[in-house]
């Protein structure tokens, strides 16, 4: 099976799975007991005006007839397109729409979660070879150490630690919160537009430029990658080319007409340098500076883990000994021969890791108050908040098999076996 | 071959790298000191009555006094003597951990056997759901049971096998999936072996040694999810004494300085996965035949 179709299989297949996800959510909460209504009027209500709110929330419908009803949402092209994100449903504790609330908690998760794999990454794999290396020596055990006690701390303790540390003692960082609160938060890149003389005739003529450049990029990379160019390789540049002449037309049109284009990933530390504002930015990274690190060190532990055992296994073949025969210096056949064949194992764990990640991001979000996902969750768990939970979930999913599937990509990519 | 046979064989491959410990290195040494640890830790735990030098759930002093000579680890925000509750605090979390690894055991190892033994679409139906749930962060399905199963030692316990039901099941089906394959099995067939004395006597002691790895990580992960649905407030109600809600309620005095109240709870947790980690790293670095040399 090529790589082209396994891709297209595990993007169909994620759909059931996350249908079966959902679906397994969706039953538990309803079996198990707890009543959002009764929560949310902290049972203070006359039952005619709890009977009436369920009525609202369609809760007195049978479990199936709210499952169709809940499915059918989500799939609701009409809303995701007029909103934004997809129908999730209304919370029941607050009453609104519970994707605008995950749409504007996730990027907080998500940066978090980038740039604490970041540090996982760096400190588990940079140790791991420094243990491998130096194997059974006094800094070897004291790296497995290291590896074995981060394993077991839990990642609140070493937040509240660090708070302790450089909040309350050393008053460094602070000990909560994406941005200070006398910050305005970074709204990325805003770009004013304005209409060419001659309307969208003459704007769509120029927009071939940017069909025009795709075209040539097409081009230069098939070159590279040495196919054979004639006529099968012109195809598809030429259909690039009309493709992505059309769509930037009438979408570049459509920001034209608006007056302004915003580019915002919703994430502080981008947002902050796109609008060019440093002191935003290193405000977010102060803040930022804290949980990550806390969440990078715990999850570092397996990577140490990993990387040992794999350097061990791999030090040890043949080829290693020689490229060392050969006169290589050191480093580069720890690094460029053995790491990189130590590597693949790693890759597939980081994906692993993430769910595990996700789940220790709540635990990072409650402690440092970080307006995320899993404050999200924890905030609303208590109420009952089918619907709101029910749709952090799906995202939280969503975004397992999405890394997942980015991890199979490259680990394809960098294993010349399973190449094309 | 017969069934006593097969049994010493398996018995012969475990016994002697437990009993040898201390000549096979630091692996070896890992695993004494985690048995060590979590040993002294339950011992700790059992006669705290007679050792504790105050009642913990009592106010015997001024509240959040730092550490002194009276009040060897300080008191708390509510003037409980913080040395007594962590003597006594251990019980929660041993009892959640041991409950449910129980738990999985009993029903991730069955489901296991049975799903793989059995095969074709029931087995890709069920490996499909479990990997569903195996995939995905296992805090999260944690916190959504514990929150709707309400406080208590054996709702937690309950909502930590949940989590972990999926990886004995996936261990071992892979085990299965190649156990199956091979002739013994084919012989126990030929010669009349009932199904259910195949899985049991024939197969599930060939899983036995991977099972006991899972298990013992398991038990440090069971100890640091109880320390985490605690801190969210999942936790059991608070007057047992409990490293996770000592932790959790004196997070909030963090601002006043208090470090004692959060620091050996915190300290104690700590010891205690990582006594289990220890156990569980050191035997599955024994049993994993790759790196012994």
């Amino acid at each position: 099976m090529g790589l082209r179709s396994y891709i297209i299989t595990r993007l169909v297949l994620m759909i059931p799975t996350l249908l079966l996800l959902l679906s397994m959510v969706f039953l538990v909460m309803r079996v198990l007991p707890g009543d959002p209504v009764a929560l949310h009027f902290e049972k203070k209500a006359d039952p005619a005006t709890m009977d009436q709110m369920r009525h609202i929330l369609g809760l007195d419908r049978p479990i199936l007839e709210q499952y169709i009803d809940y499915i059918g949402g989500i799939v609701d092209i009409n809303y995701l397109l007029a909103h934004g994100y997809p129908n999730l449903g209304k919370s029941m504790q607050t009453f609104e729409d519970v994707g605008g609330q995950i749409f504007s908690a996730f990027p907080a998760t998500l940066e978090l979660a980038i740039y604490s794999m970041i540090i996982a990454c760096v400190i588990g794999i940079l140790l791991g070879v420094v243990a491998s290396k130096s194997y059974n020596s006094v800094l070897d055990q004291f790296i497995r150490g290291f590896g074995t006690v981060t394993y077991a701390v839990p990642v609140f303790f070493l937040g509240i630690v660090l708070q302790l540390i450089f909040g309350v003692y050393l008053h460094w960082l602070p000990t909560g919160l994406r941005l200070d609160p006398s910050i305005t938060p970074p709204t990325g890149l805003t770009i004013t537009l304005s209409a060419l003389p001659g309307g969208f005739p003459n704007h769509f003529l120029l927009s071939s430029i940017a069909g025009l450049i795709v075209f040539l990029m097409c081009i230069v990379i098939l070159k590279m990658r040495r196919k054979n160019l004639k006529y099968r390789g012109i195809a598809i540049s030429v259909v690039a080319f009309i493709i992505t002449w059309v769509i930037y037309a009438f979408v570049s049109w459509h920001f034209v007409q608006a007056g302004k284009l915003q580019i915002s990933t919703g994430l502080y530390t981008i947002d902050s340098l796109l609008q060019g504002n440093i002191f935003t930015f290193f405000g977010s990274v102060k803040a930022l500076l804290l949980p990550s690190i806390t969440l990078g060190i715990v999850l570092s532990g397996i990577f140490v883990r990993l990387t040992r055992t794999n350097m061990l296994e791999t030090l040890r073949l043949d080829f290693v000994t020689a490229a060392k025969a050969r006169g290589l210096k050191e480093t580069t056949v720890t690094y460029g021969y053995a790491l990189r064949n130590a590597f693949l194992p790693i890759l597939t764990m980081m994906g692993l890791q993430f769910a595990m990640l996700l789940g220790g991001a709540i635990l990072t979000e409650t402690t440092f108050s970080w307006p995320g996902l899993g404050r999200y969750i924890v905030n609303r768990i208590n109420f009952r908040d089918y619907t709101a939970i029910q749709g952090a979930i799906v995202v939280f999913g969503l975004l397992v098999a999405l890394v997942s599937l980015v991890v199979d990509i490259l680990y394809a990519y960098l294993d010349p076996r399973i190449r094309l | 071959m017969t069934e006593a046979k097969m049994k010493r064989s398996i018995l012969a491959r475990i016994v002697p790298q437990l009993t040898s410990l201390t000549r096979r290195g630091p692996s070896g040494w890992m695993v004494i000191v985690g048995i060590a640890i979590v040993s002294a830790i339950i011992v700790m735990t059992a006669v705290a009555p007679w050792i504790s030098p105050h009642d913990p759930n009592l106010q015997v002093g001024p509240i959040r006094a730092p550490p002194s000579l009276g009040f060897p680890m300080g008191t708390n925000q509510l003037g409980f003597d913080m040395l007594s509750r962590i003597l006594f605090g251990g019980s929660i979390m041993l009892e959640i951990s041991v409950l449910s690894v129980l738990i999985c055991f009993l029903v991730g190892v069955p489901l296991g056997l049975f799903s793989s033994y059995v095969g074709g679409m029931f087995d890709r139906g069920f490996s499909l759901v479990i990997d569903a749930v195996y995939a995905f962060p296992g805090l999260v399905i944690a916190i959504a049971v514990a929150a709707m199963l309400g406080p208590g030692v054996i709702n937690m316990a309950l909502s930590i096998a949940v989590v972990y039901i999926p990886s004995y099941f996936r261990i071992v089906r892979s085990q299965v999936l190649s156990i199956k394959e091979l002739t013994y099995i084919e012989a126990a067939k030929s010669s009349g072996a009932k199904w259910y004395t195949i899985l049991i006597s024939y197969v599930f002691p060939n899983v036995i040694p991977s099972i006991i790895i899972v298990a013992t990580v398991n038990f440090a992960d069971a100890v640091l999810t109880a320390a985490g649905l605690t801190f969210i407030g999942l936790g059991v109600p608070y007057n047992i004494p409990d490293w996770g809600w000592d932790l959790k309620n004196g997070w909030q005095f963090l601002s006043s300085g208090a470090w004692w109240i959060i620091t050996f709870p915190g300290l104690m947790i700590i010891l205690l996965a990582l006594g289990f980690t220890l156990v569980g790293e050191g035997l599955s670095e024994l049993l994993n035949p790759k790196l012994q040399r």
